[in-house]
């Protein structure tokens, strides 16, 4: 749910990452986080285990600019990927804008990818949302990894709607902002569209 | 675009001086006013050592996972929280299923008095809220019309 602040003059929006268990949703949020202006960020919130395993959510708030006069804020969260966590990840998708589904590209992670988007849409739709309808991108990740599917693969199980996809390498960061700005470009297109 | 939240600047002003009564009434140390989504609306009070925007991210999360916790089991949203700590005291309380109210207060104050504070305020950025409302439901956002492809654009170019 955008937030319009017409005495402030900032537009809010939110954004989650969505995916299975170890696929880099994390990651992802760290990179943008070492990569930005600190004037641009705020604080990274983390509500891990002790193993890193996001527990709860981690949340990013980002400054991207100014239209119009108004300032745009992103908040970034993502959800805990572990299928057990499913009741928190209910509650990260309420309000959500955007959603990028972060897929693991390992040969071996493809059932855990297709669950985990099964997973987004049933959550969705708990929520009155349409994944159809949100303004959505898919990043393909670990994409440096030798055991990683093709890129036709994974489009044939998990694309199979043609939304704007990336390949991606989390740890060092490639594709990583080419995702955000894919699907923050999305979010302000949607507002504009919802007037 | 369902349920979205606009503030205007009459109800930005009405919802401040709410916060700033409060804050002056409950002896507290500062109070912030939550969007349910974790957005910082209003802020009163002792807030500049505050990381405002983390503070109402994690609030939000702690009033879902315990709206969460109340659904499971059939209750209704509860409608506060108390944590005592050693210098800090937090109330939390949600007001027409919407807006989150944080009330930090320590020994000058009591968990009586605050509460007997939020009760007043409560009732007055309800009927702020309802306003807004309305409103909301009338105005076009025209701002957003406003926006040009290119305005979009020009946001990425770095
Ligand atoms: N090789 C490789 N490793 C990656 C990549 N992205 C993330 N990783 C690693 O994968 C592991 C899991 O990454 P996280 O970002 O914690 O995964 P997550 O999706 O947040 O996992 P959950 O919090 O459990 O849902 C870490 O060890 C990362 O360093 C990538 O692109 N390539
Ligand atoms: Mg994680």
């Amino acid at each position: 749910m955008s937030f319009i602040n017409y005495s402030s003059r900032e537009i809010n929006c939110k954004i989650v990452y969505y995916g299975p268990g170890l696929c880099g949703k994390t990651t992802n949020l760290q990179h943008i986080y070492n990569k930005t202006n600190p004037d641009a960020k705020g604080k990274m919130i983390s509500l891990a285990t002790e193993t890193e395993r996001t527990l709860f959510f981690d949340f990013l708030p980002l400054s991207l600019g100014e239209i119009r006069g108004f300032k745009t804020r992103f908040h970034l969260y993502t959800v805990p990927g572990q299928v057990f966590y499913d009741a928190s990840r209910k509650l990260i998708l309420k309000g959500v804008d955007g959603v990028v589904f972060v897929a693991d590209s390992q040969v071996e992670r493809i059932e855990a990818n297709i669950e985990s988007l099964e997973n987004l849409k049933e959550n969705l739709e708990d929520q009155g949302y349409d994944l159809d309808k949100l303004p959505y991108v898919i990043q393909y990740n670990k994409r440096d990894l030798p055991n990683a599917s093709s890129r036709e693969e994974l489009d044939a199980e998990l694309n199979p709607n043609n939304v704007p996809a990336y390949d991606a390498c989390a740890v060092t960061g490639e594709g990583v902002f080419d995702t955000l700005k894919a699907v923050a470009k999305l979010v302000l297109t949607e507002l504009r569209k919802g007037q | 675009m369902q349920n979205q939240l606009v503030m205007f600047e009459e109800e930005q002003v009405l919802i401040n001086a709410i916060c700033d009564a409060l804050y002056k009434d409950a002896n507290a140390k500062a109070v912030l006013c939550i969007d349910k989504n974790g957005q910082a609306i209003a802020s009163a009070g002792e807030v500049e050592s505050l990381d405002i925007t983390s503070l109402s991210s994690l609030t939000a999360g702690n009033v879902a996972a315990t709206g969460g916790i109340a659904s499971l089991l059939s209750e209704k949203e509860f409608a506060g929280q108390f944590h005592e700590g050693e210098n800090t005291n937090v109330h939390i309380s949600i007001i027409s299923s919407r807006v989150i109210l944080l009330v930090l207060f320590d020994g000058r104050s009591s968990l009586g008095l605050v509460r007997l504070r939020v009760k007043r305020a409560t009732k007055g950025l309800a009927e702020v809220l309802e306003v807004l409302e309305k409103k909301t439901a009338e105005n076009s956002n025209s701002i957003l019309a406003e926006i040009t492809d290119d305005d979009i654009d020009n946001l990425f170019n770095d």
